[in-house]
């Protein structure tokens, strides 16, 4: 993992007595709620529909141990003893008083830890691949060049006011687990003819009010040119990004009024006027950086291990979690374990401080001190040997976080919606939950497969209902929660927005018509071997929407 | 005109409050002062206006409430949620700081 150098520590602490200094203007009256709001914002503190919410940034979804301690000491001494992990990666809370949140900043610094750059109109903590680092597909650790982001985006004096947000997201893998393509910057690491590997650049993406897929604007970019054509690409958008209307200011806009052609080459011309001068950095400290996230020492050990298989035989409800949530790692005998943080009638996203405590005991044990985040709203133990599951497995089952359901339907991402959030026009967690329960039965969410369900409480898409295979918006309708709901949406290497089906569903229908949505599916699917999102893109909309409208 | 009264968030912790006298805020929205009409709206908002320059309170606005059963509800799913102090589901249990605010 990365480790801050003086530079960064110093920066951090910085940060925190200037806030310090702010929060007690504010509260003196020497500064007006007008002008401390976006002091507070880029500090990630946000005020929310019952109190304010801190935005912690987790930097490419990797925390330590130690880390994801010190997130559960501040959720009870700070808070009410949760947080609510996000689809960026980050976790919030939601109910920190402002005196106090100065003197959480600076427990946060302790571990390296802060909440810049989640909020505001700057290039915002970039999210990556949560298997980055141990996916056997991988072609280089995507940390490596999100971490040099990050310290290049960070405080960048002439990317501090942006048009609009700015979002990126990396991936080492062909096989997208960062939702590349629906991000303002998506990066995806390639390789060229030659075996040398660079990045395709994919820009103007983003879900929200204009729902658009990313352009190429670049296929292979060498790796080292990866800030520089980066500071080339923002440098355009804060030239031409419009600042006159927030719903068309951000790059997607911009690319899509421009075309991604003529975009392409107005970044073409900006990158070569920058090229090969200091903006990239130099071999060594890539490689300074890099030797942060040199692999662990693993241990040598066979690819078939014979106690596990045993276990698996032995134990059907052990085998089904096996299954669902344990993924393969480039590492002989090891394993990848998702933690789902979706129990059935749970809050998609949150952890208590107890659970975060057992998290990090677990990645101290088991899994070389390491967790992630990922941007389905779960946690990742990235390292663990195979032998070693049924152990993690039975104590994850007593914390209450062995929920065998990730990629299937309990899966639901869902944004924090009308209970806590001041944009949201409809709740989110409730549907949810519903939803959970309606197919509470883990055997039949097995034979269904693959399936992911996104839920947003209003149309700036949090909960990524665009590219849910099913996506579920709630809106007002005079007064009314009402659900919206998408169909064939999704967020990997094929990325697509969903299509609406048609008429909104009443917060008493909605779960019906997720039901019926599901049972036209496994009605009409070849065999069970094709997934949900195949079937929809074989037959279309239309068999949804006679049966869903047929009786209405 | 619809009975009115008039919400905030406290500035210190961000908590929901109701203008209950011309400078007291109360948590629970019983103990707002209405308005029935125009005069006394903007009586409530300037003394919501007050309270912002006083570091009282954040973004005061006016909000419809109908009385029943002898006392008033707010009208509409978000002032319904913010009047009930929390969010309409169980969030996860952990142990924490007892604090009298939150109680």
């Amino acid at each position: 993992m990365y480790r801050y150098d003086e530079f960064d520590h110093r920066f951090v602490a910085q940060r925190v007595e200037q806030f310090r200094d702010q929060v007690q203007r504010r509260l003196s009256g020497e500064l007006s709620e007008d002008e401390f709001k976006p002091l507070r914002l880029m500090n990630g503190l946000y005020l929310q529909l019952h109190a304010y919410m801190l935005r912690v940034a987790i930097p490419y979804g990797t925390l330590s141990a130690k880390q994801m301690r010190k997130l559960a000491y501040i959720a009870r001494r700070y808070d009410r003893g949760f947080g609510h992990f996000t689809t960026r990666q980050n976790i919030q809370y939601n109910w920190p008083k402002l005196n106090e949140v100065p003197d959480l900043l600076a427990d946060l610094a302790e571990v390296e830890m802060h909440a810049i750059q989640t909020s505001g109109n700057c290039i915002r903590n970039v999210t990556a691949d949560h298997y980055a680092g141990v996916a056997g597909d991988e072609i280089e650790d995507p940390r490596v060049y999100a971490e040099m982001i990050r310290q290049w985006s960070t405080l960048h004096p002439e990317f501090s006011f942006l048009p609009r947000k700015f979002k990126v997201a990396i991936t080492g893998s062909p096989n997208d687990r960062a939702a590349v393509r629906v991000h303002d910057i998506g990066l995806r690491m390639v390789t060229n003819e030659a075996g040398e590997p660079g990045f395709e650049v994919i820009v103007g993406g983003g879900q929200g009010r204009t729902p658009i897929i990313g352009a190429t604007i670049r296929k292979f970019l060498p790796k080292q040119y990866l800030l520089s054509y980066l500071e080339a690409i923002l440098r355009v958008y804060n030239m031409l990004g419009r600042r006159d209307n927030i719903y068309k200011a951000r790059i997607k806009i911009l690319v899509k009024e421009t075309g991604a052609e003529k975009f392409a080459e107005l970044v073409e011309r900006e990158w070569q006027a920058i090229k090969d001068t200091p903006v990239d950095l130099p071999d060594a400290e890539v490689e300074r950086i890099a030797a942060y996230f040199a692999p662990p020492a693993y241990q040598t050990l066979g690819a078939y291990q014979p106690s596990f298989e045993e276990q698996r035989l032995a134990d059907r409800d052990f085998a089904a979690w096996v299954r669902s949530n344990v993924a393969a790692h480039k590492q002989p005998g090891y394993s990848i374990v998702n933690i789902s943080l979706k129990p059935e009638g749970g809050v998609p996203g949150d952890a208590s401080a107890d659970q975060m405590d057992l998290v990090a005991d677990l990645a101290d044990r088991y899994s070389l001190s390491e967790v992630r985040v990922s941007h389905m709203q779960n946690l990742v133990l990235p390292d663990v040997r195979q032998t070693d599951l049924y152990d993690l497995w039975q104590a994850l089952v007593e914390g209450e976080l062995a929920t065998a359901n990730i990629g299937l339907l309990g899966d639901i991402i869902a944004c924090p919606g009308l209970d806590y959030c001041n944009l949201a026009n409809a709740r989110s967690i409730p549907v949810s939950q519903r939803i959970g329960r309606r197919f509470a039965d883990l055997k039949r969410q097995h034979d269904i497969g693959e399936l992911t369900l996104n839920i947003s409480g209003c149309i700036n898409a949090c909960g990524h209902h665009h590219v849910g295979h099913i996506g579920l918006l709630g809106v007002d309708k005079k007064g009314e929660e009402f659900y919206q709901i998408t169909l064939g949406g999704r967020r990997d290497e094929q990325a697509s927005v969903g299509r609406i089906v048609g008429p909104a569903f009443s917060t008493d229908q909605v779960v019906d018509a997720v039901e019926t949505i599901v049972n036209t599916y496994l009605d009409r699917r070849v065999d069970a071997d094709e997934r949900f999102i195949d079937t929809v893109g074989r037959i279309g909309l239309e068999p949804f929407k006679e049966d869903l409208y047929a009786t209405h | 005109m619809s009975l009115k009264i008039v919400t905030a968030n406290r500035l210190r912790d961000g908590a929901v409050v109701y203008l209950a006298g011309s400078a007291r805020w109360s948590e629970r929205l019983r103990d707002a002062r209405r308005a029935t009409d125009a005069a006394e709206t903007d009586a409530l908002l300037a003394a919501a206006e007050r309270a912002v320059a006083a570091q009282e309170v954040v973004a005061p606005y006016l909000i419809d409430v109908v009385q029943a059963d002898g006392t008033i509800h707010p009208v509409g799913t978000r002032e319904i949620i913010r009047a009930s102090r929390g969010p309409t589901i169980k969030p996860p249990v952990g142990s924490f700081r007892q604090d009298e605010s939150h109680v």
